[in-house]
């Protein structure tokens, strides 16, 4: 019997990869990270999280729970206690009535979020402005979600705020949309109001949905959040994203919330039910505990990265790193262009020599160039300790 | 100022300048009003907290519950006053429900405390019972847990 021969050829995984995501960039802060990990004694201000534990009050709500044997699925769209809550707690804060049926849906973080806004929302071709320096998951969303990013720059002259001249200048035929992220990761940037209202003018003109991510709304330190749904007119083209990541501590529990236009949030619902059936029930009932309960000890953390963030960003500007006054999130972005360094270069000699992680600014896209991340969410002691090894440093250049 | 007295009460070794760099103030200023409070009372005494069980053999503590009868015209005041008086006795405190007054004992044995309670305190005009506790561990105290764990370890560089 003759033995059919078939040609063996050898798996290649690696061309199964799908060409777009072969061609992401791997991320900047990778390399810090392993570079980090790596070192004894090191002060990371390289943290993009909370340094505190999720209050006890809410840890000791979502273990109840779980001895009440609520480990089931919730509705898609999330608890309906959690979207009442929510709703409610933007009318009083925001002014804003959002219907907790149609317009509300909890996610797994604002990550999730931020990909199903982009997901349920662009044609292939279609172009997101993407103000830079800015989070670093919002361009491969973009990309993944078939869209093109097109990034503008946002400036130190002008504190990091979006200016009207610089969309204007981004906008062509296949605009849909513009990406909005106050308090700002990297910069500490906020926007008030009006520097707000300056930009709801071109949106409206060129008629853009703003996909708007507050999720250091809670964390402005001059004034009050304000979002741009709160603008005359703007809330049903923004979709509101936020969460209690920052604000309570909750990184690790993985869940968030879109608000918008019934029709935007039901077309998010419709790939979120496909792709995640709801965010996790143990992570719904602790936000609920954290909107219900945890006001005060949010205030006590914001009130500790107030004090320190006067703390750092004394101490930068008293060292030599020039730092204009972050308002909002817990990050200072010090320039080191004084030093003739790149920000990547300052940024791996200062791990070298003196052991102090930071992130280099251009990790946030081009405008980060030249300055450096440095998260004040670490203990004050780090950061006393964190200032004088960085001002060793500079000495030694 | 309230904002001062919160980060003395967290940590008695602030100085006035490292005050003023968190509060956003000049150095005179805060030492000022540390001078202020300190003056009318309000701050009265920079202590340190100290974990006793740490060290072999140091001090055995008591909450002792008192009840006590009111005495005309001075209340429970001028009992109360006589106990504080003790340098065996820590803290003395008028409370609500039971028992009148609750006073913490510090000795270097059991056998001391009970003996001081029962020559000292007990005998005193006005006090007419006492229950005696003792304290056989500490999780907690000003605030501040003792049994505590090391923090959880965060990811050291993240987005
Ligand atoms: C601007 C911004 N948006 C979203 C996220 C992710 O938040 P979540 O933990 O809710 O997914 C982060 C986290 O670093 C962030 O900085």
């Amino acid at each position: 019997m003759k033995q059919h021969q078939k040609e063996i050829h050898a798996f290649n995984p690696e061309s199964y990869v799908a060409s777009t995501v072969k061609a992401m960039p791997p991320s900047g802060i990778r390399k810090f990270f392993d570079l980090v990990n790596e070192m004894e004694g090191a002060i990371s201000l390289g943290v993009g999280e909370p340094d505190f534990v999720t209050p006890w009050h809410i840890r000791e709500a979502c273990i109840y729970s779980l001895e009440s044997g609520m480990t089931s699925y919730t509705s898609n769209k999330g608890m309906p206690e959690l979207r009442d809550r929510i709703s409610e707690q933007m009318k009083r804060e925001a002014g804003l009535e959002y219907d907790p049926v149609e317009e509300i849906l909890i996610t797994t973080g604002v990550s999730e979020a931020v990909d199903l806004a982009f997901r349920a929302t662009l044609n292939p071709g279609d172009e997101v402005i993407v103000p830079e320096p800015c989070y670093v998951a919002y361009v491969p969303d973009i990309v993944l979600a078939g869209g093109v990013p097109v990034t503008v720059t946002t400036r130190l002259s002008d504190l990091f705020k979006v200016r009207p001249e610089e969309i204007s200048r981004a906008l062509t035929r296949r605009s849909k949309a513009l990406i909005l992220s106050y308090p700002n990761n990297p910069t500490g940037a906020i926007m008030s109001r009006e520097d707000l209202e300056e930009l709801a003018d071109v949106v409206v003109e060129n008629d853009l949905m703003v996909v708007s991510d507050e999720v250091y709304g809670k964390l402005t330190y001059s004034g009050r959040h304000v979002s741009f749904a709160q603008l005359e007119g703007m809330q049903d083209r923004t979709i509101v994203l936020n969460g209690l990541s920052k604000s309570h501590a909750m990184t690790g529990w993985r869940v968030g919330f879109a608000l918008g236009n019934s029709a935007l949030v039901s077309a998010m619902t419709k790939i979120h039910q496909y792709t995640m059936l709801c965010a996790p029930v143990m992570a719904q009932v602790a936000a609920l505990e954290a909107l219900q309960k945890g006001e005060d000890g949010m205030l006590a953390m914001k009130h500790e990265y107030d004090l320190r963030r006067r703390l750092f960003v004394s101490g930068l500007n008293r060292i030599g790193l020039d730092c204009f006054e972050p308002q909002g999130a817990f990050y200072a972005f010090p320039s080191v262009k004084e030093t003739g360094l790149t920000s990547e270069a300052f940024a791996e000699q200062l791990l070298k020599k003196q052991k102090v992680a930071v992130v280099p600014g251009n990790v946030f896209g081009a405008g980060g160039e030249g300055f450096l991340r440095c998260s004040y969410a670490t203990s004050r002691e780090e950061l006393i300790e964190a200032l004088d090894r960085m001002e060793t440093f500079l000495k030694g250049l | 100022m309230s904002e001062i007295l919160e980060i003395l009460s967290e940590n008695a070794r602030a100085t006035p300048a490292e005050i003023a760099t968190l509060l956003g103030l000049s150095e005179e200023d805060v030492a000022r009003e540390i001078k202020d409070l300190e003056d009318s009372g309000v701050i009265k005494k920079y202590i340190t907290l100290i974990n006793w069980e740490k060290l072999e053999g140091s001090y055995v503590f008591a909450v002792i519950e008192l009840k006590v009868s009111l005495q005309r015209k001075t209340g429970y005041d001028s009992v109360a006053e006589r106990i504080a008086r003790f340098s065996e006795v820590d803290s003395v405190r008028l409370i609500s429900g039971d028992h009148d007054l609750q006073i913490t004992v510090r000795g270097k044995s059991m056998k001391d405390v009970a003996f001081f309670v029962a020559e000292k305190i007990a005998t005193l005009d006005g006090v007419q019972s006492t229950c005696t506790h003792f304290i056989l561990k500490s999780y907690k105290e000003h605030g501040v847990i003792l049994t505590d764990r090391p923090k959880p370890k965060r990811l050291v560089v993240t987005p």
